[in-house]
């Protein structure tokens, strides 16, 4: 008999679920979005996308070094929000804006609120609000490719066609295009069972509905709406954010219902043409009340017969 | 019931149910402690030079909720001393070396069982606790009035990876069961009887479906299959999952009219009320990858882990951890004098490799701990207010309702010791309470 075993406490065994997985697992369902933001916008668009992950990764690393705690670089958190910022920004968006966003994200947001777990909003999600005010980025003009403006479809007069819509042959942020290549994201995320379906698919739902009737009752008109802006990556990847997002499923309803109408509401009665990372913003404050209100009903807390 | 409660899919690891069971030949010495249930420990009944056979009584329950211990072999008590148990309390143990003999003591006969007094006497006097795990003795958890008792439920649901002694039992051993059903139904007048079994373990489904049939004259004995989810066998679980009756904290499964006993114990009560021999011998699965032949052995009660692990072909690497039970809920052996108790139904010897977890890092709220607890708690606000000491948090997240189960850890990305955390805030609550109380 050997002398001396591990003296633990149950359970023995784990799921094998890590961090760095589940980034890993984002990261990939955002490629197809990534090589399709790429084919549809060029090269060019590569040059944001290498830049905000290579800053994200690189400010934390130096932060961790700088206030001398455990580097946590290696978790891939810090490249999820550096390639969600950039699928999130225009293709010909100057370089040095994408280094402030990059700052912002991760060191003002993220860390300075205590690194992964302990931010209250989204890193990536607040940085594209800071750069939008801070540097009017999203209002830059139409560039030299291949697709039909610079801008957000939203903001123009003519509405493209659905297949365009689609397959993301439009104008806006590098990654928020390509419906299809975010469908495929979001579907492999759910396979992996990375996310649950509650807060996509309430979000999308709504943003429809409410369009839907905004438009006259007209299905096709509500569907080039939802399909548009940046509905899709924000109510896969973005609003589904573990940290910032509710935790049961009546929680993520309710998220995904708050945000699609808050999506809405600015679309419609606000100063800018898209509204969705306001909205996720809005409730990623709301959250830790969502996650109060929504419990779930503890087993036989009072007991008796069924 | 409309919904089973959540939980999770563990890896089952279950070969050994494959492999034959085979009886241990006796080890030179046992060394039995007289703490190996819920309660008071057992006196020491015999000294240092007595001789002892099969069946001797070598511990005297002491109290109400206590229970007698016998010797397991035959052969000459060498030596009393201390005896370190696996939740970190001293007992004392008797060490009896064996003549190699296994002679059976002559005051095992088979008791007269005609009423509930009598059996009631014959279940002290069998030494049987619950067998299950928690070693709770079963003439304390019978000894209800029997008109609160609706159903006697037979729990089958073997849940923890590795284990499968359970398993074998209900292959094995249903005429011991079948025996102890038509006296427990008999003496207590019971009228239904409902075994739960997950649907991973068909062939046992199909075995007591029979022994069912054949008892049609007793009772209403019935066989539920359960989904095999973990923790299916946690009391509570069962119980709602059989019955669609709920146990609220600190109540007991006889506040809902039900009484819950482990198929083994079942079978341990069905041998004893047929033969007289008191609780001696497990069935006990071996196994983990630092065996070298993983099987179900029957030990005598008091066996060294060494000579066990020495009848399984010896260990085949060093041992990382050395577990009493299943790896969701095991306790881990504290040192090297352990040997096999009443309830041990598994001892498992996991690698480095089986026993390695993730490093801990920080919590990243995805919720898995709270939607996979079967009880709807939410260990994650549970470490929040746990950190902050907050009582009256802890208390409004229920922490008390937390059976341990470890469906929160095994899930978390992160590899938060949430299960300690409970049992760490549980803790406080109850010395809380004490403060108050004083």
């Amino acid at each position: 008999m050997p002398t001396m075993t591990k003296l633990m406490v149950s359970p023995h065994i784990h799921s094998g679920r890590s961090t760095a997985g589940i980034m890993r697992d984002v990261l990939i369902a955002l490629l197809p979005a990534t090589v399709a933001g790429v084919v549809l916008f060029g090269w060019q668009a590569l040059l944001p996308i290498a830049v905000c992950v290579a800053c994200c990764v690189g400010f934390e690393a130096i932060f961790n070094l700088i206030v001398k705690q455990e580097q946590t670089v290696g978790d891939l958190s810090a490249a999820v929000t550096g390639l969600l910022l950039a699928l999130n920004l225009p293709a010909n968006i100057p370089l040095w804006q994408c280094v402030i966003g990059s700052l912002f994200a991760i060191i003002i947001v993220k860390c300075l609120f205590g690194g992964i777990g302990s931010n209250l909003v989204n890193p990536a999600i607040t940085a594209r609000v800071f750069m939008l005010v801070a540097f009017n980025s999203m209002a830059v003009s139409a560039f030299p490719v291949d697709v039909t403006a610079g801008a957000t479809p939203l903001a123009a007069e003519q509405m493209p066609d659905l297949l365009t819509l689609f397959l993301g042959r439009h104008g806006g942020s590098i990654g928020e295009t390509c419906t299809a290549a975010l469908l495929l994201g979001g579907i492999y995320l759910l396979a992996r069972r990375v996310i649950t379906w509650h807060i996509p698919v309430v979000f999308i739902g709504t943003v429809f509905a409410f369009s839907f009737c905004t438009t006259g009752f007209d299905a096709l008109a509500a569907l080039s709406l939802t399909m548009a802006g940046g509905v899709f990556i924000g109510a896969i990847f973005m609003a589904t954010d573990y940290v910032t997002s509710p935790s049961t499923a009546w929680g993520k309803v309710i998220f995904g219902l708050g945000a699609g109408l808050l999506t809405c509401l600015i679309r419609y009665y606000g100063v800018y043409p898209e509204g969705v990372s306001f909205a996720i913003l809005l409730m990623n404050i709301l959250t830790p009340f969502i996650n109060r209100w929504t419990r779930r009903k503890v087993f036989a807390a009072q007991g008796g017969k069924a | 019931m409309a919904f089973y409660l959540r939980g999770i899919h563990v890896p089952h690891r279950k070969s050994t149910v494959k492999q034959e069971t085979v009886r241990m030949t006796p080890p030179q010495t046992v060394i039995i402690p007289m703490a190996m249930h819920i309660g008071a420990p057992a006196v020491p009944a015999v000294g240092v030079g007595d001789t002892v056979k099969v069946g001797t009584k070598i511990g005297e329950a002491c109290g109400k909720i206590s229970s007698n211990i016998y010797a397991s072999v035959s052969g000459k008590v060498t030596k009393l001393a201390d005896y370190l148990l696996a939740d970190g309390s001293v007992t004392t143990a008797v060490e009896i070396e064996s003549d190699g003999e296994m002679s059976v003591a002559e005051t095992v006969c088979p008791p007269t069982v005609n009423s509930r007094e009598e059996l009631l006497a014959a279940l002290a006097a069998s030494g049987i606790v619950g067998l299950g795990g928690a070693g709770f003795p079963t003439h304390v958890k019978l000894d209800v009035d029997p008109a609160r008792i609706e159903y006697l439920i037979i729990n089958g649901a073997e849940c923890e990876p590795y284990i499968t002694s359970d398993t074998v039992t209900m292959l094995t051993r249903g005429d011991d069961m079948a025996y102890a059903l038509q006296t427990l139904c008999r003496c207590m007048g019971i009228g239904k009887v409902i075994i739960g079994i997950e649907n991973n373990k068909k062939e046992a489904i199909g075995v007591m479906r029979e022994m069912a049939a054949s008892l049609a004259d007793t009772a209403s004995v019935s066989v539920k299959t359960l989904p095999s989810v973990y923790p299916q066998g946690g009391e509570k679980v069962l119980v709602y999952h059989t019955t669609g009756r709920k146990i609220a904290v600190g109540k007991l499964p006889i506040d809902v009219g039900c009484v819950v006993l482990n198929c083994t114990t079942l079978a341990a009560i069905g041998a004893y009320l047929r033969t007289g021999m008191p609780l001696v011998e497990k069935c006990v699965t071996v196994d983990g990858g630092a065996v070298k032949h993983p099987q179900n052995v029957l030990v005598p009660i008091g066996t060294p882990l060494d000579a066990l692990f020495a009848f399984c072909g010896g260990l085949t690497a060093q041992p990382a951890k050395i577990i009493y039970g299943g790896p969701m809920m095991g306790l881990t052996v504290p040192n090297e004098n352990c040997s096999v108790l009443k309830n041990t139904n598994g001892v498992l010897a996991l690698t480095e490799k089986e026993a390695k977890l993730p490093k801990t890092t920080a919590c990243i709220q995805c919720g898995s701990c709270v939607n996979t607890c079967p009880f709807g708690l939410a260990p994650v606000s549970i470490a929040e207010a746990y950190e902050k000491k907050d009582a009256e948090a802890l208390r409004a997240l229920s922490v008390m309702s937390c059976m341990e189960c470890g469906c929160c850890s095994f899930v978390c990305p992160a590899n938060r010791p949430l299960v300690q955390i409970n049992k760490l805030s549980k803790q406080f609550l109850r010395d809380e309470a004490k403060k108050e109380g004083n």
